[in-house]
């Protein structure tokens, strides 16, 4: 049970995970970055992206919406706008999503530009995590 | 003495009313469930996210962000949290009461309070005493989201940025069971954790990614909406607890009520006959007679 580290992603909507892994890797604000046992005390803000832990039993991967994480040496606490197991995603309703922002987007007329802009990576990622997941 | 007649009337009424109060009594039932369901999936997201900026708090100044900074304490904002909607037992004298002494004592001391109301109950109440409010949020409880929290805290992050108050108080009612509610009496900025954990916890020199200032900028009034929407959230389920528990015990009233009208009522018809008997009897043997 050494070199484990605990990871937690809380959301509004709820604790989504809370083990004890081998390995984290998530989307920084500056890059990709990956935590140990033992690692620095850091904090960073998350981009919209994909959040991996190696576990005893293989791979865990997250979709993950914006947020913040704070690293300390043995724990991982993601504090996430909203964030769900890539084998919970809804690829319907995030293909659906990303067609209304992309017709959002192709219109131009739209004001609010930066929410269409987001919300079309969001969904893009969503599918991405989900279709990583999906040839098992 | 009432007629039957009377009486009959009166226990129809009384068992009309008992109808209304079950059915409004389930009605707060599920939305009971459905907000005490929304705050236990915020709670440890609202935990967590205290306990981030505690720990991140001992290597924070106070220049560093408008909202870390301590200024001594002169104006006093107190937002004064409760339902839109009555019929819910003491849920509102309660908190409304709280606050009322809360501000007389820092009047008292000499502070400068500005009074704000969420919820129609709060705002029917201070304009009933000639306070003036500030600001008042209604018609919201009931369909709390995200967004009547970040309306609320941009306000109060612009007032505290712009020194117009010094110190925000918020009065609400956290959910303890669905038998008790606590009225709670916080504060909202300066933020409480931070100041006492800059005093206990061992400074951690952590790396900020991408700066220290950018991180704050984001944390920091992400908390206030955080803890807005906590607010709510708890008094939103401690509203349609106290809610159920009232039309309950209203319900439980009604029906003694039927059941001493029925025996006044049976009591009543007993009599008449009685009466009639008697009449027929004292007839009968006037004609014998």
């Amino acid at each position: 049970m050494e070199n484990k580290i605990l990871l937690e992603i809380v959301t509004p909507h709820g604790l989504i995970y809370s083990e004890e892994v081998d390995e984290v890797t998530a989307n920084g604000s500056e890059g990709e970055f990956c935590v140990l046992q033992g690692h620095a005390p850091y904090v960073t803000t998350l981009k919209i992206g994909m959040l991996t832990c190696k576990t005893g039993k293989g791979p865990v991967i997250f979709f993950v919406n914006w947020g913040y994480a704070e690293i300390g040496a043995d724990k991982v606490l993601i504090l996430a706008d909203s964030a769900e197991r890539a084998e919970d995603i809804d690829v319907e309703r995030s293909r659906a999503a990303f067609k209304r922002a992309e017709d959002r987007l192709k219109k131009a007329e739209d004001i609010d530009f930066h929410r269409a802009e987001a919300s079309l990576e969001r969904a893009a990622t969503r599918i991405q995590v989900a279709q990583l997941k999906i040839p098992k | 003495m009432p007629t039957l007649r009377d009486i009959k009337r009166r226990i129809k009424a009384v068992h009309s009313t008992s109808k209304i109060t079950k059915a409004m009594k389930m009605v707060a039932a599920s939305k009971f469930r459905k907000a005490q369901q929304r705050m236990f999936e915020l709670r440890p997201y609202a935990d967590r996210m205290n306990s981030v900026l505690s720990s991140l708090a001992g290597g924070a100044e106070s220049e560093i962000h408008p909202l870390l900074a301590v200024r001594p304490r002169q104006k006093v904002d107190i937002i004064v949290l409760t339902s839109d909607r009555g019929l819910c037992g003491a849920f509102n004298s309660n908190i409304l009461r709280a606050a009322s002494k809360h501000i007389s004592h820092l009047q008292k001391e000499g502070f400068e309070v500005n009074v704000s109301a969420i919820g129609r109950k709060a705002a029917d109440y201070f304009k009933r005493r000639n306070v003036p409010l500030k600001k008042s949020w209604t018609g919201i409880s009931g369909r709390i989201s995200y967004a009547n929290a970040q309306e609320i805290a941009t306000d109060i992050i612009e007032r505290y940025t712009n020194e117009a108050t010094d110190e925000i108080i918020l009065a609400y009612n956290e959910f303890k069971s669905v038998a008790a509610q606590k009225v709670v009496v916080t504060r909202l900025l300066p933020l409480a954790s931070i100041e006492a954990a800059a005093e206990t916890l061992p400074v951690f020199n952590f790396i900020y990614e991408p700066s220290k200032e950018d991180i704050f900028n984001n944390l920091l009034p992400k908390n206030v909406e955080i803890q807005v929407f906590r607010a709510l959230l708890e008094s939103q389920a401690s509203e349609e607890a106290a809610r159920m528990s009232a039309m309950e015990n209203a319900t439980k009233a009604a029906n003694d009520m039927i059941n001493s009208l029925t025996l006044q009522f049976n009591k009543a018809r007993q009599a008449s006959i009685t009466r009639e008997l008697m009449d027929i009897v004292g007839g009968v043997e006037a004609l014998k007679g």
